[in-house]
């Protein structure tokens, strides 16, 4: 060894780089931010979905960011100034819709992309209609439908109609301030059947038939926007009965222990389910965790936090207990037969052509 | 029911406390003649603001009554007194031209159009500034601010006028000015003013009387050459004019003629204000009443001095001495050949008559 | 002579060493300026990106429709040259081009967005589009027959006038909408069928709940200003501190509180219950309605008012009220005819900040509104991030600039912007 000296420095410097090299590979993290609703939802994502995908992929972060109500238009603004940070975003299966059409989703092949059920059947099929739009990757199945008030109400509703019955059931009742949904129901307590409430809406007769009945009522409902209000409603006592989401009317019932009960007649089922942001980062990790995170045991495991029913047919029979409450989920999810008897699924097409339209109507009739 | 002349306005034992602990003015009686210009003088804080807003209606007088023209006015509000107000900054309204402050208070008093117009444009005559009836305030010099100031004091012919401290806000020689111009106005119309100050100089120019406040009471009221010439008080002589003062004991008082000794040394002087013999009084003598090494037996006080200091004035030297134990005694020294032998530290003589030295009170305790 | 020349020499004065004094002042004064430029440049910069620049931008996006002619770039031209009066749809080429721009979008994920747009102007678009998107690769000619066979709206006349119409770079088409008229079957301009018309009636609205929340800001802070301006500094300091106070909590927890008190099971009906002002089943209506958004809105709005008042207030003097006085005039003629024209510049600087907040402000009326009390910006709100129709809410938003501009003149041309006092 003729310069020992500079050999030693040599080695060294070389084992700290490598050492440094090593940490650093060991630390890197793919951070990866999932956008969703916050609140009981993204915790019930949280639970089922991140926790355990980030303990068995060291290098993954899952970040939870909160602005799923304005989801689309800040997809949106991000897509125009070309820096997408997203990595998914959780959206309605509407939203969903009007994301592909603007060309901000990616369009995603779900057989490929998304596992298969535990017997084998392709993914397009365990979801089946549940694909409304080929950027739609569908998680949850939930319900619009009504709590009241048992303490309040004259007698307990038990059908559509009896919402639009001021003598039957007297008092405020609260609906969401838009047109989705409520066109629906007074169609269906005008006596529309469940087959024919989209080509009725088609029509002018049918809208202004929708509005005749909802006017029948107008002045006994309070509105309500955001998805929190009408549970509170409820509580306060302000209104008798009202709609909601039924997750959210799950937890009055069960975890505040108020007196409402729920009135399941012609829930309308509705979808909610991640996008891929076109030109988000780390495409490949993304569809890793996503395969992953919308397997059949994954989705039945969102149903012990919260009563929403899982998207894929194949997971229904997996669905347990409430892991902190203990209950049987099964009778609280919309998809049980006992609540299913009558119910519709959201029109995501004909919504898509005239949401525009008829809620520029609805609110001028609000207005009137 | 109209008063005699001599009782136009009158204070009768009127007293004013802010806080119910200390009374601003005590015991206060005033009576100021018909078409008088009397002047309340005195250093900030000793009530005659007080005074001048209790006359105006803005303090009301916690007891005692105040008499205009024959009528009590103590519940009469500011607005129905009728008398004329010059501010301190002038308080002329900023969003009307000086025409329209003019007509202000005639307008109030439901005057007819023609009527206003002349008399408005006699007024901005009488004071000078014809050409500026369209002109904001804020437009003209603080000299013309202050004409305006007091032609709308006049305009609607008050009964009375006051002026709280008007000539402050102006430099020394617009000062000096329009004290004159005040002065001739008052001359010319005889009505009766009431002017509040605190510059004795002022106070001098432009009284027929003048009242002297400290500490919420009036020391003396009197015409400014007897002030100066006559102070009753130590209080007075001191605030009024230069003054030289000297502390001793009476040791003899009877003639109107008393003997105080000043450290030491008897001086003969004028009682004017003093208490029993073996007392202290204060004596009083102005810087311009000594003479420098007077002829022996000229002057019964001749009294040996040092002199401290020499300040050349012009027409005269302000010499400091010092004399019976005092070291800020002053004497006006005409500028003459006299003033040659006087050197600092040099030894000198200096005499003054016993009646241009005025035995006064005690000094306060302080 | 002599005069002359000095006359001469004034002329050009020069400075000692024979530079001309202007040249030498101007060099002297430079520094100064450019120093002047630096502290200004960047606040300048700031307004510019976040103020100016979006501004731009938003009455850019008002008219501008460039969508239509860029995707369909084959069809476009030839629309322009089909007669829309013959009564016969466009020919064979004009299809075989659409059939062309749409394989093409459909590739590009961009035919969605032609639907989306045109969908704004007629129910139906988005999902036409969608459908002959899916079904177009496999597309054989006779094209016009073919794509009838897909969605029979092609055959169309109206749908054709329609693209016809909306394939311009530029379009009124928002502002139309946004006046609550129409385009007519032969794309003439009417007023909208009565059961959409929805924003006019939103302008004015908004217009006179603004006007109505600034007058009552005015009435509440006028005495409270004139208070505050007459206590001592630490008295006034601290009821300051109180009127203030809505500024430093959070908006919803103020909001929250007004729906705690107002509510039908609330507070105040509660207690008019109790008193028997109101009956228990008839509890009042006070909250979700034009009631309770002008109540919150003007508490929040309050400051905003009192502080140029107070401001101007604290500035007149007390002796203006008792020259008044002591010339003649009782209480009552010295407030209305001195005092109250000495604040009229912070009167101006209150109801121009107050009104101006007012007509643009959001949350509030999004959460106590209701129907009966939601404003214009509710709707520009929701055509940005739940219609995503940003066209529309440009157009909106541009229409509300406009007015505010034109109170803002009026208000110049009658009480004169230089009077404004704002502190």
């Amino acid at each position: 060894m003729k310069h020992p000296k500079f050999n030693l420095l040599t080695s060294a410097t070389i084992a700290a780089a490598i050492g440094f090299g090593a940490a650093s590979t060991a630390y890197a993290e793919t951070e990866l931010v999932v956008v969703s609703w916050g609140g009981a939802y993204s915790a019930s994502q949280q639970k089922a979905y991140h926790e355990p995908y980030m303990a068995a992929n060291p290098g993954v972060k899952i970040i939870n960011d909160d602005s799923a109500s304005d989801g689309l238009a800040k997809l949106r603004a991000m897509n125009e100034a070309g820096n997408v940070t997203w990595a998914l975003v959780d959206m309605t299966a509407s939203n969903a819709m009007l994301a592909c059409d603007e060309g901000i989703a990616l369009e995603i092949d779900h057989d490929t992309s998304l596992a298969p059920a535990p017997d084998g059947t392709p993914a397009s099929k365990d979801f089946g209609d549940m694909i409304v739009s080929p950027c739609f990757i569908p998680q949850i199945v939930y319900s619009t439908t009504f709590g009241y008030r048992t303490d309040l109400a004259k007698v307990p509703p038990t059908s559509i109609a009896d919402v639009f019955d001021l003598e039957k059931i007297p008092g405020k009742r609260s609906l969401e301030k838009k047109p989705i949904n409520n066109m629906e129901w007074a169609l269906l307590a005008d006596g529309v059947s469940g087959d024919d409430v989209y080509n009725e809406l088609s029509t002018p007769e049918g809208v202004d038939r929708a509005f005749a009945k909802l006017d029948t009522i107008k002045d006994q409902v309070v509105w309500w926007e955001v998805g929190a209000q009408p549970a509170q409603l409820l509580s306060d006592g302000e209104v008798v009965i009202a709609s909601s989401y039924n997750g959210r009317l799950f937890s009055a019932i069960e975890e505040e222990k108020q007196p409402i009960a729920m009135m399941w007649d012609w829930q309308m089922l509705d979808l909610d389910g991640w996008v891929v942001p076109k030109g988000g980062p780390h495409h490949d990790v993304v569809m890793t965790y996503l395969t992953w995170a919308t397997d059949t045991q994954r989705l039945a495991d969102q149903a012990k936090f919260i009563s929403y029913g899982p998207a894929r047919k194949s997971s229904a029979p997996m669905v347990g207990k409430h892991a902190e409450l203990g209950i049987d989920m099964g009778p609280h999810m919309p998809t049980d037969p006992k609540n299913a008897k009558n119910t519709l699924l959201t029109g995501f097409e004909f919504w898509a052509d005239n949401a525009d339209d008829l809620t520029e109507r609805f609110q001028a009739w609000l207005s009137q | 029911m109209a008063s005699d002349n001599k009782h136009y306005v009158q204070f009768v034992k009127v007293q004013k406390s802010y806080d119910g602990e200390i009374l601003v003015v005590k015991e206060l009686n005033l009576d100021i003649e018909r078409g008088e210009f009397l002047t309340m003088l005195g250093p900030s804080g000793s009530g005659k603001t007080t005074c001048l807003m209790m006359l105006a209606g803005f303090e009301t007088a916690t007891h005692g009554e105040i008499v205009l023209d024959g009528e009590p006015i103590n519940n009469v509000p500011p607005h129905k007194r009728n008398i004329g107000m010059v501010f301190q900054n002038y308080a002329l309204f900023p969003h009307m031209t000086v025409a329209e402050n003019l007509a202000f208070p005639l307008e109030v008093r439901n005057m007819g159009k023609p009527e206003i117009e002349k008399r408005v444009s006699d007024v901005l005559n009488l004071v000078q500034l014809g050409e500026f009836g369209n002109r904001r305030p804020a437009q003209l010099s603080g000299g013309q601010q202050q004409r305006v100031a007091v032609a709308r004091s006049l305009v609607f012919e008050p009964k009375l006028i006051l002026m709280d401290e008007p000539l402050g806000a102006l430099d020394k020689q617009l000062r000096e000015q329009m004290q004159y111009e005040i002065k001739h106005i008052h001359d010319n119309l005889g009505v009766t003013s009431v002017y509040v100050t605190h510059d004795q100089s002022e106070a001098l120019t432009m009284s027929n009387r003048i009242a002297v406040f400290n500490d919420g009471v009036i020391q003396q009221l009197a015409s400014p050459e007897a002030l100066y010439e006559e102070p009753d008080n130590a209080f007075v002589a001191q605030f009024i004019g230069e003054n030289n003062t000297l502390v001793g004991d009476i040791k003899e008082a009877s003639n109107g003629v008393c003997k105080v000794e000043v450290n030491g040394i008897v001086i003969d002087a004028l009682p004017v204000n003093i208490g029993a013999v073996g007392g202290k009084s204060t004596l009083s003598l102005r810087p311009e009443r000594v003479t420098v090494a007077p002829e022996p037996g000229s002057c019964p006080n001749i009294v040996d001095a040092n002199v401290e200091e020499l300040i050349y004035l012009g027409d005269h030297i302000r010499t400091r001495i010092s004399v019976l134990g005092h070291d800020d005694f002053i004497v006006k020294v005409p500028n003459s050949s006299s003033h040659a032998q006087l050197k600092p530290g040099h030894p000198v003589k200096v005499g003054w008559h016993a009646r241009d030295c005025r035995a006064l009170d005690a000094p306060a305790a302080a | 002579m002599a005069q002359a020349a000095t006359a001469i020499e004034q002329d050009v004065m020069v400075t000692v060493d024979g530079t001309p004094l202007k040249v030498s002042l101007a060099r002297s004064l430079r520094r100064n300026k450019l120093k002047a430029l630096l502290l200004v440049l960047p606040l300048f910069l700031f307004i510019l990106v976040t103020f100016f620049i979006p501004i731009v931008d938003m009455l850019f996006r008002s008219v501008e429709n460039q969508i239509v002619g860029t995707v369909l770039h084959r069809t476009v031209p030839l629309l322009a040259q089909w007669d829309e009066r013959s009564g016969e749809l466009p020919d064979e080429t004009l299809f075989a081009a659409l059939a062309e721009d749409f394989k093409e979008a459909t590739a590009a994920k961009t035919s969605g967005r032609v639907g989306r747009r045109l969908n704004y102007e007629k129910p139906g678009f988005s999902g036409l589009f969608r459908k002959t998107g899916r079904k177009v690769k496999t597309i054989e000619p006779p094209y016009r027959e073919a794509f009838i066979k897909i969605d029979k709206k092609w055959g169309d006349l109206d749908i054709w006038r329609l693209i016809k119409r909306e394939s311009a770079a530029f379009t009124i088409a928002y502002y139309v909408s946004a006046m609550d008229l129409s385009y007519g079957d032969s794309n003439e301009i009417i007023r909208k069928d009565e059961n959409n018309r929805i924003y006019l009636k939103l302008f004015w609205r908004t217009l006179w709940m603004s006007l109505f929340i600034t007058f009552m800001c005015l009435v509440l802070a006028y005495p409270i200003s004139y208070l505050l301006s007459t206590l001592s500094v630490a008295t006034s300091n601290l009821l300051l501190i109180l009127v203030l106070l809505p500024f430093w909590t959070s908006l919803l927890v103020r909001t929250s509180a007004w729906i705690a008190l107002l509510q039908q099971e609330g507070i105040i009906n509660d207690l008019l219950v109790w008193v028997g002002v109101v009956a228990n089943d008839d509890r009042l209506q006070m909250i979700h309605n034009r009631t309770g958004t002008i109540v919150a809105m003007i508490h929040i709005l309050l400051p905003f008012m009192v502080l140029p008042l107070y401001s101007v207030m604290k500035t007149i003097p007390p002796s203006y009220l008792r020259a008044a006085r002591s010339l003649g005039a009782n209480q009552f003629t010295a407030f209305v005819r001195v005092y109250m024209p000495n604040t009229v510049s912070g009167i101006g600087a209150g109801c121009i900040l107050v009104f101006i907040l007012a007509i643009g402000y959001y949350i509030t009326p999004a959460l106590v509104g209701g129907q009966s009390g939601t404003l214009i910006s509710n709707f520009i709100a929701h055509h940005m991030s739940i219609s995503l129709n940003w066209g529309l809410a440009a157009a909106l938003g541009s229409i509300l600039l406009a007015v505010v501009l034109v109170l803002y003149f009026v208000y110049d041309k009658i009480v004169g912007i230089d009077n404004m006092k704002l502190g």
